[in-house]
């Protein structure tokens, strides 16, 4: 029986490769596109105001994700470029890189889909951007004063996901 | 391909924290109770129930799917067994059974054979129409709407009113796309 959580969580982290604050920011958004959590590291340059550098962020992974999908040889039954699907569905990409930074991308069928940019020659952060969703569940889903589908306001969280950041190699 | 998810929830349910049994089915009987008083219809409670399930299952689904390392199914039928075999294993310590596929493959029956939410409960003539585990149903509709099924789960059965079983009909109305949220103007 598991009603009331614990503050351990599970599993334990993957174990990092080497020291280093390689993390530029992160960004959660929720299913309807809000921006739950924007979170920032090291960022000098900035060219947009916060609001638009959500709003474009989440349409790039928008596009991206049909694009992927659409793309996607293996697949026979698919719908056409730009027509909604379902969260999850298809196939989608995991990061990318270009020359000065990478984005890594995790989407959960419940449509959460977090977002880490960090340093070019970071390596896979799938299993890191799963242990940040269970710091979410355990800290923000968990949390009773928390409600669903506003931005988060959690200490506890803030201060776990930037150490867990930290040790990202 | 993203890897298969577990069949079966006794992993999960071994490496998570517990709390007692019976301690938990107190704890519900007294939110019923109190329900009961406050609200003083039935019919009410049973609204109240499903309105606390749905709140709950909101937040579950993304424990659910933290744990459990379940990826997208690929079917209705493919959902309820995940929720019968590791999602009552999960949360509840029980499993349940599917049964009842209507010919679409939208509609079909969860049957609890072991309930821990009943110990000790016997329902007083007053309270004939309440559904005591509502709670669940409600669990179950707020979860599967935030996975993008739109879902209407019922009591069929239920051995507080003398049936042999627990059994809830879950029928999927419709599944809803992910849509870009912005207008193009804004």
């Amino acid at each position: 029986m598991q009603f009331f959580g614990g503050s351990e969580i599970s599993p334990s982290p993957p174990a990092p490769t080497a020291s280093g604050n390689n993390a530029n920011m992160m960004y959660v958004f929720n299913r309807n596109g809000v921006c739950l959590l924007y979170r920032e590291w090291n960022r000098p340059l900035r060219t947009l105001n916060p609001q638009q550098d959500h709003k474009l962020m989440f349409g790039l992974l928008f596009s991206l994700k049909s694009l992927t999908a659409k793309m996607d040889p293996t697949i026979a039954e698919k719908g056409n470029l730009g027509v909604p699907q379902l969260p999850g569905q298809g196939c989608s990409f995991h990061s990318f890189r270009t020359n000065t930074y990478k984005l890594s991308f995790m989407e959960t069928p419940s449509g959460i889909k977090l977002i880490l940019v960090t340093h070019p020659r970071t390596g896979d952060l799938r299993e890191s951007l799963k242990y940040i969703y269970n710091l979410y569940v355990e800290y923000v889903v968990k949390n009773p004063l928390y409600s669903p589908g506003t931005p988060i306001r959690s200490e506890l969280f803030n201060t776990s996901l930037d150490q867990y950041v930290r040790s990202i190699a | 391909m993203a890897p298969a998810g577990p069949r079966s929830g006794d992993a999960i349910f071994a490496s998570v924290e517990r709390v007692n049994a019976e301690l938990f089915t107190l704890t519900y009987g007294a939110i019923v109770r109190q329900l009961l008083t406050d609200l003083e219809e039935v019919e009410e409670v049973n609204k109240q129930l499903d309105q606390m399930g749905y709140n709950i299952g909101v937040r579950l689904v993304d424990e659910f799917l933290a744990k459990s390392n379940v990826s997208r199914c690929v079917d209705f039928k493919e959902t309820a067994e995940v929720i019968a075999k590791v999602g009552f294993k999960m949360f509840l310590g029980v499993t349940a059974s599917v049964t009842n596929w209507d010919a679409e493959g939208t509609c079909c029956s969860i049957v609890l054979e072991d309930n821990p939410l009943v110990d000790f409960v016997e329902l007083p003539d007053t309270c004939q129409g309440l559904y005591y585990c509502n709670v669940l149903s409600g669990v179950i509709r707020g979860a599967l709407e935030m996975v993008s099924m739109k879902t209407e789960v019922t009591w069929a059965r239920d051995m507080l009113r003398g049936d042999d079983a627990f059994e809830l009909q879950v029928k999927l109305l419709k599944q809803v796309p992910e849509e870009y949220p912005y207008k193009d103007d804004e």
